[in-house]
């Protein structure tokens, strides 16, 4: 709706200036409330931080573990922060309100999805040299570490997008969002640890950050519909 | 066009009264198929020269497998129905073949580990079709948990629907990046049968067991959506009618 | 019948069946919206109220009958509907993360525009606090503000809206929804209070209730 319909443009300009606009004000709530996007970064690095006490310090050890132990987390990150995308604007009404835009719904999920990798899976990407340092992973890998979660996440903002979608009027979605994500996942995740294993052995891997590209590129035209359906269904509930 | 026959289709009373009379011929056909399959596949057919007895599982294996996977496409596309024409009756079926599938691949899964130990000589191994089948194990329960999830009936229905589209459009996805994983990670394994290599005296009654999974999924199928309708059809006549014995 | 702007029918339903949970809420539901009309929407709680609002903005499709928007049947006229919608349902549409002069900003308003409204809810002075620092009728009263800017669109739907207000803010809305139906828009809104406003219609729902006991219930619908 924004400062649009006054005018009434055609409908893709106007798609395209609902979506800057719900961008804009995504990223303006994501700079207030800190605690969304510190809060997963900080799983991240505990859990991860916990895995030598478990495992052992032994540094060849960790080294094998390291690519699926930092993918896995990143997925569980990234997970338990999705509760929380849409329930917001479910609770306050907003939701209802942007299924009734003209501009489909597509965008405003787009846009949300967006925002919320660049809360998440960005940090996340950025910090995990870090840890890769801490867990003593080869140095080959820290370039493809970075790339692969930079892909990877944002397909599973957008894949996240639809659990947090399906199970947003429900009170207690917790477990039931990851049991529903969960095997959506899986090629990000096998992709994503493949590229660093490869990187590690010091073989070519722009076959599978091509593949995260192709997943990514599947996920950001298909998931948002997927999601505004469930949108539609679930504010029915 | 004439679209009558396709909304009688959806009435759940039309479903009930048209499905009771196929029963019995389902279930007769599905005992005689499996007995037929397993005597002949369990008792007759020779050794495998690798394998000795053990191989003899996968005249359960591999039908189990196939339905669990031709299961998911039946609820999705029952989904789909469901969600496009708002049919009652294709939600009804959509609920029955999810936790039929579920069992199926679970089946699947226990044969497979019971297969691998003689095999491999452990009960669970990470090969390809044994981890797909897991997920698509993971999937059916996703699925599941949804449709019990929601406070109306009517949401949960559409939603389980919406999430079993979207893992039809994930299944290839899946199981061809778990493909790529495998060969990755090969290691020295015995090879299950290949298809080619399997002589047409096992190749039978593996086909009859086929075709009688394929009868007794059916029969399953529509017990389980007609006792599915009675529950939902609970306050209109025709149910009670038929809980009463028909009056 | 002479066809001047302030006659003309904006919303028409006939017929109108709801089904909520295999259960029909209300049957046969008739009546006309014209423009510069009101329509208050009545009956006890569990009557379909809130379902009959949803069921028209086009948010929920388990109904039979027909719905026009200007002649065109749903679905087919509900994008021109949606074009000049202003819903306020039973929540409000406000995001608690943001100021009360930002979330109307979001609806379209410009600064200006937007603390006038905000000033004939009463709500100055608090222009620049976060909605969920605000209490449950303030911000209530800031998803109401948006009625209350220019070039507001000529259909409004609202969902008690009256619940949250005192005697002045009453008087209030209920002279900016007078002045809303004098410049030719329309409402349909639902109230447990009563509400004075000149030209407004009643439409009772338990009129049009389908009783329907456990046992003698006959018919098979194959509409969900």
């Amino acid at each position: 709706m924004s400062s649009v319909d006054v005018q009434k443009p055609v409908s893709g300009v106007r798609s395209a200036l609902g979506f800057m606009a719900l961008f804009r004000i995504e990223m303006l709530l994501a700079l207030r409330k800190r605690a969304d996007i510190t809060n997963p970064l900080l799983f991240f690095v505990t859990v991860l931080a916990l895995l030598p006490l478990g495992v052992g310090p032994e540094p060849e050890l960790l080294a094998k573990m390291a690519p699926g132990m930092i993918w896995v987390m990143a997925l569980l990150a990234n997970m338990l922060s999705q509760e929380s995308l849409f329930r917001g604007d479910f609770e306050d009404g907003t939701l209802e309100q942007l299924t009734l835009l003209p501009q489909p719904l597509y965008f405003a999920i787009l846009a949300k999805s967006l925002v919320h990798w660049i809360a998440t899976g960005l940090p996340l990407a950025l910090l995990s040299p870090l840890l890769a340092l801490m867990l003593n992973l080869p140095v080959d890998g820290y370039l493809c570490l970075l790339v692969s979660l930079l892909l990877g996440t944002a397909s599973l903002s957008l894949i996240g997008a639809i659990g947090a979608a399906l199970t947003v009027a429900l009170r207690r979605p917790g477990l039931l969002l990851a049991l529903i994500v969960m095997p959506l996942y899986v090629p990000v995740l096998i992709f994503g640890t493949g590229a660093v294993q490869a990187a590690i052995d010091g073989y070519a891997y722009s076959t599978q950050l091509a593949f995260l590209a192709a997943l990514l590129a599947t996920a950001a035209a298909l998931a948002p519909l997927a999601a505004a359906g469930a949108i539609r269904i679930s504010l029915d509930n | 066009m004439n679209w009558q026959w396709f909304h009688r289709l959806g009435s759940p009373r039309w479903f009930y009264q048209k499905t009771g009379a196929w029963l019995p011929w389902l279930a007769l056909a599905s005992v005689v198929l499996l007995s037929v399959g397993s005597v002949w596949g369990l008792g007759f057919v020779y050794e495998h020269g690798q394998q000795g007895n053990s191989y003899r599982i996968i005249y359960i294996h591999v039908p189990a497998a196939l339905l669990a996977l031709a299961g998911y496409y039946v609820m999705a596309i029952s989904g789909a129905i469901g969600l496009i024409w708002r049919m009652k009756l294709s939600f009804a079926v959509m609920r029955a073949a999810a936790s039929i599938g579920a069992v199926l691949s679970f089946i699947c899964l226990v044969t497979g580990s019971l297969w691998g130990k003689p095999t491999w000589g452990t009960y669970w191994e990470w090969e390809a079709r044994m981890t797909s089948m897991l997920i698509l194990l993971f999937l059916y329960i996703g699925v599941i948990a949804l449709s019990h999830a929601a406070s109306r009936e009517q949401s949960a229905d559409k939603a389980s629907a919406l999430l079993a589209l979207v893992g039809t459009v994930n299944i290839p996805i899946i199981y061809w990046s778990v493909n790529w994983w495998n060969s990755l990670h090969q290691r020295a394994t015995l090879r299950v049968i290949e298809e080619s290599r399997i002589d047409p005296v096992m190749f039978y009654p593996l086909l009859i067991m086929i075709i009688g999974f394929y009868c007794m999924y059916a029969w399953t199928l529509l017990t389980h959506t007609r006792t599915l309708l009675l529950k939902r059809e609970m306050r209109t006549k025709w149910a009670q009618d038929e809980l009463l014995g028909g009056r | 019948m002479s066809v001047t702007p302030k006659s003309q029918v904006v919303l028409q339903v006939t017929d109108l069946t709801c089904i909520r949970d295999g259960r029909r809420l209300f049957e046969g539901l008739r009546f006309s919206l014209h423009a510069g009309a009101a329509i208050q929407v009545k009956g006890s709680n569990g009557a379909g109220k809130t379902t009959l609002l949803r069921t028209l903005i086009g948010s929920s499709s388990e109904f039979s009958g027909d719905i026009l928007w200007c002649g065109d049947p749903y679905p087919k006229g509900l994008p021109a509907m949606r074009d000049s919608l202003l819903y306020i349902g039973h929540r409000g549409g406000v995001r608690s993360g943001l100021t009360p002069l930002e979330n109307l900003t979001w609806y379209g308003a410009n600064q200006e525009a937007a603390l006038s409204a905000l000033e004939s809810v009463d709500l100055t002075g608090f222009e620049d606090s976060l909605c969920h620092s605000l209490s449950a009728g303030q911000n209530r009263r800031v998803a109401l503000a948006r009625l209350f800017l220019p070039n507001s669109p000529r259909f409004w739907i609202l969902d008690e809206p009256l619940t949250a207000l005192d005697v002045a803010g009453v008087a209030a809305l209920e002279e900016q929804m007078a002045a809303h139906l004098r410049n030719g828009g329309s409402i349909l809104l639902t109230s447990h209070q009563p509400l004075s406003l000149p030209g407004l219609d009643a439409l009772n729902l338990s009129d049009y209730t389908v009783f329907e006991s456990f046992s003698d219930f006959g018919g098979e619908h194959v509409l969900s």
